[in-house]
């Protein structure tokens, strides 16, 4: 094979690329990830769907629901704040799926396909950036919080665990968005698909109002929804309590009902979004 | 010669079409192979197959002695591709573009920033590299994208319509460019639509159509397939195009064709330069004024007519006038 080129020939400087596939695919998921945190300073709407649009969300429902919500047993901004925190960054989630979907449809997809990177690296790296900005998401919406009324009643390493699982549960969405980013042919049909799936998903839930008002198989719905659990699953560990939680196993145990969840979609649309990627061509 | 890159039976269907139709092709180690074809004739299908974006449905393929279906990531590690349509990412400056994609050939974190430079400067970039791409031009783009399939400095080339969109002088800059990669022994595949850049770059051109090879061989060899040369002569004054048919079927080696509207005679000879100056002394001795005449050499343009029965797209100025090689203005 490359015997047959003569010394004349450059030798390929990627024949130097580290034996260690692991580590070359780890480093490559890096690349990419800085890609795409470079990406949200140079796109201002990125920049303010991911810097304003929380805030925006928690002023919001804090006072013009607020006044209209009261419940018993704690202070709606209180109760309110986790599930906005599941809201945001589950619809922080679609930032993967159209993100893939440009790329494919400008051709830069099949730049990477030609490089010899890892190939599941791309779609690592990309959701990878999504916690990033989930990250940063986060921070401004607790600090928002706190200034409108929402407190961390057990201590900051719970706290801490609280924005975790959350993070976990919105990193499984990302790559249930990266398939349908790979799948549909532009960036807009990603929104539209996804606003059409996410709307619903986080508004039968728990996370604005206490699902016990809820028509019967509506909260059913709600009561199993995993977007309940990581709510409730935050809310427990941020220490905001004091509602009777539904009898229901998956909200007794949010912690591990969410988990489940989680390992499931992992399972499922990694595989899917990796096969989608072969075969995802531009044009 | 090994051929580094090897084609045989390939064939790709869209649907009851197909775009690749058994196409196969190889090109000598350290050569230029340039596939010239109309619109849609399945050029970028043939290259997304050797470059692994695309499977082919039959047929084989190998770059470098490996199979681009049974190794694709052994190809990917030898080749460099700067696809038809520029692959830059908008939201990244030139450097960072290039940085990219040296880290990801692993390039080491010093190296892959010097080269990154490196090809900024060669590619007229070095003022706008600090500049997020989405501002570049569509030449800066085509630029920035080709050094991005140079930055690993790949021994096997892939280059789909390298020079569409630029101005004169970055093409010409952009043929340099390649001459040289090939001079350092890169073995390169292009397809062009420009007749003239096949000319002159390439060892060998393939003629494709409706996913097939229709013709091959060298420019001049392909010339030749379509006749040698003929001397073009524009007379004066209409009352003289017997005379002149008369002069001109005696050095012709077929018959002469004459456009009265024009007043254009075309007369195929062989000999050349020798014919045309026999030619010459007689029309003057019979005293034709020659309003241009000239000795012209088959184009590409007229190869790819006569092939494809169509003639290319074409915007160049320059391709579909081509200039007579001896001329002799009025007499
Ligand atoms: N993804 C696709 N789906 C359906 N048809 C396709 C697809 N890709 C290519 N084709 C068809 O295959 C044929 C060959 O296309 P290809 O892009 O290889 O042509 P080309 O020679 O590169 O043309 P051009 O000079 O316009 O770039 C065309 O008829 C095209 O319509
Ligand atoms: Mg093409």
């Amino acid at each position: 094979m490359t015997a047959t080129l003569q010394p004349s020939a450059p030798a390929p400087v990627a024949a130097q690329r580290p034996s260690n596939p692991v580590v070359s695919a780890l480093g490559d998921g890096v690349v990419i990830a800085k890609r795409n945190v470079i990406k949200i300073k140079r796109v201002p709407e990125l920049l303010v769907f991911t810097l304003l649009s929380p805030i925006m969300f928690i002023l919001l429902f804090a006072y013009v629901f607020g006044s209209a919500i009261p419940i018993e047993g704690i202070n709606y901004r209180e109760f309110l704040v986790g599930g906005i925190f599941a809201q945001t960054v589950i619809f922080g989630a679609t930032i993967t799926g159209a993100g893939l979907a440009e790329d494919v449809q400008k051709g830069i997809m099949d730049r990477f396909r030609s490089l010899p990177m890892s190939r599941a690296a791309v779609l690592f790296g990309r959701t990878a950036s999504d916690v990033i900005i989930n990250v940063i998401t986060l921070v401004i919406m607790a600090l928002t919080g706190l200034a409108v009324g929402w407190r961390i009643r057990e201590g900051l390493l719970k706290a801490l665990l609280g924005f975790a699982i959350i993070l976990l549960f919105a990193y499984a969405i990302s790559w249930v968005m990266a398939w349908i980013g790979l799948l549909v042919p532009s960036p807009e049909v990603v929104n539209n698909a996804s606003f059409m799936f996410i709307f619903p998903a986080t508004f039968i839930a728990n996370t604005f109002v206490p699902t016990d008002g809820f028509p019967s198989a509506l909260r059913f719905v709600a009561n199993w929804n995993p977007v309940s659990s990581v709510t409730q699953a935050g809310r427990e560990y941020f220490g905001n309590t004091g509602l009777p939680v539904p009898d229901v196993w998956a909200l007794q145990h949010p912690v591990a009902y969410t988990l489940i969840w989680t390992v499931l979609i992992l399972l499922v649309f990694v595989p899917l979004s990796v096969r989608q990627f072969k075969v995802a061509a531009s044009r | 010669m090994a051929d580094v890159i090897t084609a045989s039976g390939l064939v790709k269907r869209y649907g009851e079409k197909a775009a690749l139709d058994g196409l196969d092709l190889t090109v000598p180690e350290g050569t230029i192979l340039a596939m010239l074809g109309p619109n849609g004739a399945g050029k970028t299908t043939t290259v997304r197959i050797l470059t692994t974006l695309l499977e082919p449905d039959e047929g084989t393929a190998t770059v470098a002695g490996v199979d681009v279906r049974k190794d694709p990531s052994g190809v990917r590690a030898l080749i460099g591709l700067s696809g038809q349509y520029a692959a830059v990412d908008e939201y990244l400056t030139g450097y960072e573009n290039l940085d990219m994609i040296g880290r990801l050939y692993k390039l080491g974190r010093k190296q892959s920033k010097a080269r990154a430079r490196e090809l900024l400067e060669r590619f007229d970039l070095a003022d706008a590299g600090d500049r997020v791409a989405k501002g570049y031009s569509g030449g800066m783009r085509r630029r920035l994208d080709l050094a991005g399939a140079l930055v690993a400095q790949p021994p096997v080339l892939f280059l789909d319509e390298p020079t569409t969109g630029l101005d004169p002088r970055s093409r010409s800059g952009m043929w340099d460019v390649i001459r040289e990669l090939v001079a350092q022994g890169t073995t390169l595949l292009l397809t062009t639509q420009y007749l003239e850049e096949a000319d002159r770059l390439a060892d060998d051109i393939v003629v494709v159509d409706r996913g097939r090879i229709i013709a091959q061989g060298t420019a001049d060899s392909l010339k030749s397939q379509v006749g040698g040369e003929r001397i073009e002569l524009v007379v004066e004054h209409a009352d003289q195009l017997d005379q002149a048919r008369g002069v001109l079927a005696g050095v012709a080696v077929g018959e002469v064709a004459v456009d009265e509207h024009t007043r254009r005679l075309t007369a195929p000879v062989t000999g050349g330069g020798k014919a045309l100056q026999e030619a010459l002394r007689q029309l003057d001795a019979v005293g034709v004024t020659a309003l241009d005449v000239g000795l012209r050499r088959p184009t590409l343009d007229d190869v790819f007519l006569s092939l494809t029965g169509h003639a290319a797209e074409d915007g160049e100025d320059g391709t579909d006038s081509p200039a007579p090689t001896t001329k002799a203005g009025q007499q």
